[in-house]
């Protein structure tokens, strides 16, 4: 053999080599790997589809089979029994059984988290391949708290002898081929999953990029094949580029200003009322975050589908009406225009937090049209958790937040944290409505369809009509993805990624 | 030989105080920080979604932040000294093996934005020293004061337009593949270049008016011969102190590019334990930092030794 002929020989093995080995799918997020702990980052391996859930949720909410394809309820609702997938195994090739299942439930229900909240009394497996659930009282929502991630199931050889997660060995469709938190790590496809057809695509690469810019640079230059949570700013720029289709969702997220209902002036609903009338939501949307249709016309966001009711009477922008409603409060504008009562002045703190960059620009468009009606704020830009923090001391008098409603899938999870006789860090403050809390009680309860529907729908009416918390916009997820990509779509519960769905287009 | 080991004596009494002083003002500064510990800690953890008072006081109570802190501080010292830095309040994980990972992290990114200037800054700048006012000086000292002058995270969007978007030369924020170092190593070397090009020029003009260097041309030597004898040594002495100086503030500084190109270094890893009051590890973290600059100066001190003769009298 001559150098040439070894030369050539060698080029086409390292050609055959390169065409076999399919190139990964890198999907880039601004979500660091804090913890492997499921309840703290554990969203970050279901979402890649490494760590499987018993149950999952379609794109209304809906339980669909996870590692569990079937469940069944007791005749007095107390008692539910979830069979898992035949022959699931870990990736460390170990089956899947009802008792490590049961194991990384409770383990689940003693950490924060969903699972502690729910009314639970006993995890047990009863069968090789079923668990039962027990509950102490009808709770209809429990599939989809099985749905959240810190309900995720692991290998016993994902833990340590202190049972501290040192590695993740899930039952998903990929496995990690290489962790290195906080910011990557790689999977391939995990040839033993039985949970469905073999996914297309063989390897993928986890990458959480913080800054924004950078998301959609990456995106547009095609280092990232999947760029999620991106500004409006920067899809705009996207838009234009070759090869980057950018979708736009709308998920359960609602931007809405918590009220301290225990002040005097916020106690009274016209006043309430009067807030919410002043605001321009559709100038919001389309000046701000660029999407006229992200307006909040009502608490619940066309996604949330039965808790939206497309019939419910629109919020407005009225300030002239909001001026109405003020007066008639007693308040009125003093010579500087500033309302008052009583010689007391109609303002307010609004505090919020910048970690969502639309929310600073949103609590000054707020400050602007309240001003306009004679209410006085002051913007104070804070870290998250002063929310919660000044909802228990009483200091928070105006908060500006973005709340998630898909927590767990159901968001009556959400609903009974915020709204319950005693409020919630997130949600009301000062304000309780004891037909809200039967509705939601009811909820919980009841699994007629029919029945469930009315009740949310209650739900929606009650919050319009009384407004202790105000909706301002609805959230959109913005995710650019590469055009050589087939079958993209976005979960807009942010369960998963659905890389197991997608293909190389060439 | 004596004066070696004064050095090397004077900079571990150094490194001793040092590390008293840090960690006690660093333990002091976080309690001093505004907010509640425990919810800053929950909302690291289980995100901003999750945190609420619930969370917060089962926090306090795992960590049992509400003991006296003067226990806390005994515990962290005590532990410090039998070599435990103990674990990380957000992600449960040995704090020496967090530090460890990321510190490498950016001790790479540093060293080759360090490389990176070694290679431009002197060259640039010897060469415009060579002729004070001529063209080459006053477009280097141009090009100097304008890449000192853009903000580190301007210069950072503008290479990656241009090196990554418009033309796909190299990569980011891809930490595995070596050429995604280049970036960021660019974008903090330039700055570093751009002054050490001007203080290399500084220091050729300097000597290039010296009496010794006359004397060299005096006494025969060519310009050429002169300039190589006598230029490198004399200009080296301050730029080694500068550079010196300047490492330690790359790894101080690196904050905002390691953001950019989502670097898993240690600034950005102290940017969010201070975020989540994660205190064993910005204790850990400033202590390690602050020994390394220690010996970052024992080093400096040592080179200066041997680059100048004059200091070992």
């Amino acid at each position: 053999m001559t150098p040439r002929d070894l030369f050539c020989t060698i080029a086409m093995l390292l050609g055959a080599t390169t065409a076999l080995a399919q190139e990964p799918l890198r999907v880039v997020t601004p979500f660091e790997i804090a913890s492997l702990e499921p309840s703290r980052g554990g969203f970050n391996f279901t979402r890649m589809e490494v760590a499987e859930t018993l149950v999952g949720a379609d794109d209304e909410g809906r339980a669909v089979p996870g590692l569990s394809t079937a469940w069944t309820l007791s005749d007095d609702r107390l008692t539910w029994r979830f069979t898992l997938r035949a022959r699931a195994k870990f990736h460390d090739d170990t089956p899947v059984t009802a008792e490590i299942v049961a194991q990384c439930l409770e383990r689940a229900r003693s950490q924060p988290g969903p699972l502690k909240d729910a009314p639970l009394t006993e995890i047990r497996a009863v069968a090789p391949d079923v668990v039962e659930i027990a509950t102490s009282t009808p709770f209809m929502p429990l599939p989809a708290f099985l749905a959240e991630s810190s309900s995720q199931i692991l290998a016993p050889s994902s833990y340590d002898e202190t049972g501290a997660v040192r590695r993740i060995i899930g039952s998903g469709p990929y496995r990690i081929t290489s962790l290195e938190p906080p910011l990557r790590f790689e999977v391939e496809r995990f040839e033993g999953w039985t949970g469905g057809a073999k996914p297309a695509i063989e390897r993928a690469i986890y990458q959480a990029v913080g800054r924004k810019e950078t998301r959609a640079l990456m995106a547009e230059s095609g280092q990232a094949d999947l760029a999620f949570t991106l500004d409006p700013a920067g899809t705009d720029r996207l838009r234009r580029a070759a090869g980057v289709a950018v979708t736009t969702k709308s998920i359960p997220r609602v931007i809405t200003l918590k009220l301290n209902a225990h002040l005097p002036a916020f106690a009274d609903v016209r006043v309430r009322r009067a807030v919410s009338l002043a605001l321009d939501r559709e100038g919001i949307a389309s000046a701000i975050l660029r999407s006229p249709e992200a307006a909040a016309t009502q608490f619940f966001p066309p996604t949330m589908v039965g808790w939206h009711v497309p019939g419910l009477a629109p919020l407005r922008h009225d300030p002239a009406e909001a001026r109405r409603l003020l007066a008639e409060a007693g308040w009125a504008p003093d010579a500087q225009g500033q309302l008052v009562k009583d010689g007391k002045p109609l303002h307010a703190t609004l505090r919020s937090y910048a970690v969502r960059p639309e929310l600073p620009v949103v609590a000054a468009a707020i400050q602007a049209a309240e001003r306009d009606i004679g209410i006085d704020l002051d913007i104070a830009m804070m870290n998250s958790s002063d929310i919660p923090a000044g909802h228990r001391d009483g200091t928070l008098e105006m908060g500006l937040i973005a709340r998630n409603f898909s927590l767990v899938p159901d968001p009556i999870g959400t609903m009974l944290a915020d709204f319950g006789p005693h409020g919630g860090d997130w949600g009301a403050m000062g304000w309780a409505s004891p037909q809200l809390t039967e509705t939601l009680q009811a909820l919980q309860e009841t699994d007629a369809a029919q029945t469930r529907a009315a009740l949310r729908g209650r739900v929606s009416e009650i919050l319009q009509t009384e407004l202790p918390v105000i909706p301002v916009a609805w959230y959109e997820l913005r995710v650019a993805a590469s055009k050589r990509l087939d079958g993209v779509s976005i979960d807009p519960f942010e369960l998963s990624y659905r890389i197991s769905r997608m293909r190389w287009a060439d | 030989m004596g004066r070696l080991a004064a050095v090397l004596g004077q900079r571990l009494v150094q490194a001793v105080t040092v590390a008293v002083v840090v960690s006690l003002l660093s333990f002091a500064l976080v309690q001093l920080l505004p907010g509640d510990q425990a919810l800053l800690i929950a909302q690291r953890r289980y995100g901003d979604d999750r945190v609420t008072t619930a969370a917060a006081e089962a926090v306090r109570a795992e960590l049992g932040l509400d003991r006296p802190l003067a226990l806390q501080l005994a515990e962290w010292i005590g532990q410090t000294v039998s070599g435990d830095l103990g674990r990380s309040l957000l992600s449960g994980a040995p704090v020496w093996e967090e530090i460890r990972d990321q510190l490498g992290a950016t001790l790479t990114l540093a060293g080759a934005a360090l490389g990176l200037a070694l290679l431009l800054g002197p060259v640039f700048g010897g060469l415009a020293g060579l002729r004070p006012g001529g063209l080459a000086d006053r477009t280097g000292m141009a090009a100097a004061a304008a890449f000192r002058a853009v903000p580190s995270f301007v210069l950072g969007l503008v290479l990656m337009v241009g090196c990554t978007v418009l033309f796909g030369w190299l990569p980011v924020g891809d930490s595995s593949d070596g050429l995604s170092l280049l970036l960021p190593a660019l974008t903090l070397g330039l700055g570093l270049a751009a002054t050490s090009a001007r203080i290399a020029r500084d220091g050729v003009v300097a000597t290039l008016r010296s009496p010794f260097f006359a004397f060299a041309r005096l006494k025969g030597l060519s310009r050429t011969a002169a300039i190589l004898r006598h230029v490198p040594r004399n200009a080296a002495v301050p730029l080694i102190a500068y550079l010196a100086v300047s490492f330690a503030f790359l790894i101080e500084g690196v904050v905002v590019v390691e953001q950019i190109f989502a670097w898993p270094g240690i600034g950005h890893a102290l940017t969010h334990a201070i975020e989540g009051r994660d205190v064993p590890m910005i204790q850990a973290t400033a202590l390690t930092l602050s020994l390394f600059l220690v010996l970052l100066n024992a080093l400096t001190d040592l080179a200066l030794l041997l680059v100048d003769p004059r200091r070992r009298g």
